[in-house]
């Protein structure tokens, strides 16, 4: 029985993205209800698939009914469902934020909105290598468009050097993907995994070189370190909604190397076994370090967020570095919420720069915010659930992490480096929240304004706060229900740490066996 | 013959890191398109090279042409061709902005 559910996340955007294009030039209004409603059909549908993909197996939907592998395949299992529903989530969020004027800085905002849903999905959702370069370029491509969303000297630069990296990024995946399919004859990924059990020592250098070029690949999407100078950039200057997305973006690179060096390059992989065991541990502590020093070092609430993203991801791949199954199911639970708090902490900043005319989100003295109260508050949710202090999730979420990972090799890193980032990026928030709500000029001192008269700052609605209010919302849900959450998160992980489940639910029973018994024996 | 086209693979990569590595947006775009091509070529390459091999598979056929890698490719150039066709636009609007065609939108310094 087939569950066209599974690929309803992908039509269902690419549909609407289309029609709003048709609609470009009628009012905005129709493109924003067509795009919401969009959203919010997609959000309902990846709710279903993902109390679907929590009871049963892992779910397959082969396009055309070609028989695997010759054909395209989506794979639903339990990550790629929470995936699918993290990123359906925050979308929403992000476009009712951005409907209250950030579309109307420039045209096709709506569309591009969708496209990019389109691509994040795809890729969460492929069982194909190539397939996933496809989906990358849609989400790439319309990534471009939304960075620049608006205009402007600084984002035009930040956006150049974001394509021209992603471009040369291409080319590279492309290359990875040759010498697999060269050496291998196949590029769905559970074909992948069978065959690189089988293949003969003499390809072995061939194969690890492929492995660590896509990793290189999938490094330059997630912003690890040496890779991760285009995010400050690019994420500190574009727009609000676009930013808080994009928090989702990185993270469609730590899936995808969690799926594909758990799958393709597993411990039972023959001579690929365990390729990144060696690398991605350093890189991610590193990386780590890197994002800590720059949170602490900016001097604008906005690229402290962008440098929090880098934290975030450092974070999360030192921890599934380790490629055990407890600590796996630790990032899987610390994902969400991570996500969700940079996306709010991105909405929040803006709040904030909207209502300080002279020195927008940057720490410098000016006059008080149009609403202290609130925009205190909100800040001050977003700094502690970020800076991991009880009782909001960040805390229970990183606790957890670190417990799982106390018995391996470089726990003393792990927890120093995650310990001293998290007390930098209190003390960075803590420093930023001062100058903002505290450091205050009168309300009549006129030196920083670039004239006497002051424009009027808006004042917020409801409408205006909603997002930001409800995805912090979300981070006393994660505590509330953490057991649930821990519980998926633990089912998850078996499904991601061992690839006889996906190969089985791809290939059919029994095509796992080359991993289980190499020398070819019972 | 394999030497003749691995050593064209070398030299179009070479090239094309060399020109992408220039920090004006021209070079840069001519080296991401040499790139893109050299890719190309090496994806094409995946199905080994052949010459008069049936493209149709039948039972009397031992050998035949891959038609996977030249699908690959054809997906590859357009897709290719997309992002080099955005980034000259991208270009043309940064120097419009910016006021240069540096790909760090700094002015360069008038020579002494």
């Amino acid at each position: 029985m087939i569950n066209h559910l599974i690929v309803s996340p992908l039509l269902l955007p690419l549909l609407m993205g289309t029609i709003i294009i048709l609609n470009a030039n009628q009012p905005v209004a129709r493109q924003r209800i067509l795009g919401l409603s969009s959203c919010l059909a997609v959000l309902v549908m990846t709710g279903i698939l993902l109390f679907q993909s929590a009871e049963g197996p892992i779910q397959t939907y082969v396009l055309g009914d070609w028989p695997t592998p010759f054909g395209i395949v989506m794979v639903l299992d339990r990550l790629s469902a929470m995936m699918l529903f993290i990123t359906a989530l925050l979308a929403l969020l992000c476009l009712a934020y951005a409907a209250r004027g950030t579309d109307r800085q420039g045209k096709n905002f709506h569309a591009l909105f969708q496209f990019q849903l389109l691509g994040i999905n795809g890729a969460f959702l492929t069982g194909d290598i190539f397939n996933l370069f496809v989906f990358f370029e849609i989400m790439l491509l319309s990534s471009y468009g939304l960075v620049l969303h608006g205009g402007g000297g600084l984002r035009t630069r930040a956006g150049m050097h974001y394509v021209m990296l992603n471009l040369v990024g291409s080319s590279i995946f492309l290359v990875g993907v040759g010498i697999l399919y060269g050496l291998l004859g196949t590029l769905n990924m559970a074909d992948l995994a069978v065959r690189m059990a089988l293949a003969p020592a003499e390809n072995a250098a061939l194969l690890q070189a492929a492995g660590l070029i896509l990793f290189a690949v999938f490094a330059l999407k997630a912003a690890l370190l040496p890779l991760c100078f285009w995010l400050p950039d690019a994420y500190g200057f574009t727009s609000a909604p676009v930013a808080a997305l994009f928090a989702v973006m990185t993270k469609v690179g730590v899936y995808v190397i969690l799926r594909v060096y758990c799958l393709v390059f597993s411990e039972f992989a023959g001579i690929g076994a365990s390729l990144l065991s060696a690398w991605l541990l350093p890189a991610a502590l590193i990386t780590l370090t890197a994002g800590a020093a720059g949170v602490a070092g900016s001097r604008d609430l906005r690229r402290i967020t962008a440098y929090l993203v880098i934290v975030s991801v450092g974070t999360l791949l030192a921890v599934i570095g380790t490629f055990q199954r407890e600590a796996i199911a630790a990032a899987i639970v610390y994902l969400p919420h991570t996500t969700f708090m940079t996306a709010a902490m991105f909405l929040v900043a803006d709040l904030i720069h909207r209502q300080r005319p002279d020195a927008g989100s940057g720490m410098v003295p000016d006059r008080p915010v149009g609403q202290p109260t609130l925009l205190g508050l909100l800040f001050l949710t977003a700094a502690v659930a970020i800076g991991g202090l009880p009782p909001l999730s960040g805390f229970f979420a990183k606790v957890m992490m670190l417990m799982t990972v106390k018995d391996s090799a470089g726990a003393p890193w792990i927890w120093g480096l995650v310990l001293g980032g998290g007390l930098l990026t209190l003390m960075a928030l803590g420093r930023a929240g001062s100058v903002i709500f505290w450091k205050l000029l009168p309300a009549d001192d006129t030196r920083n304004g670039r004239g006497t008269a002051h424009d009027p700052v808006p004042v917020y609605a409801l409408a205006d706060v909603f997002p930001a209010v409800f995805l912090l919302g979300i981070s006393p849900l994660l505590v509330l229900f953490g057991g649930v959450i821990t519980e998926f998160a633990f089912a998850a992980a078996d499904h991601v740490i061992n690839p006889v489940h996906y190969i089985e639910a791809v290939l059919g029973p029994d095509r796992s066996l080359p991993l289980l018994y190499p020398s070819g024996g019972e | 013959m394999e030497w003749l086209v691995s050593a064209c693979f070398g030299v179009m990569i070479a090239c094309g890191v060399y020109l992408v590595l220039r920090a004006r947006t021209f070079p840069v775009i001519l080296g991401l398109t040499l790139m893109g091509y050299a890719v190309n070529l090496f994806l094409f390459l995946t199905g080994r090279l052949h010459t008069n091999l049936p493209d149709i598979i039948s039972p009397d056929q031992t050998r035949y042409a891959d038609p996977l890698p030249q699908a690959l490719v054809l997906t590859a150039i357009v897709i290719g061709f997309a992002m080099i066709a955005f980034l000259v636009v991208l270009s043309l609007r940064a120097l419009g902005e910016l006021d240069t065609d540096h790909v760090d939108g700094q002015q360069e310094k008038p020579p002494a």
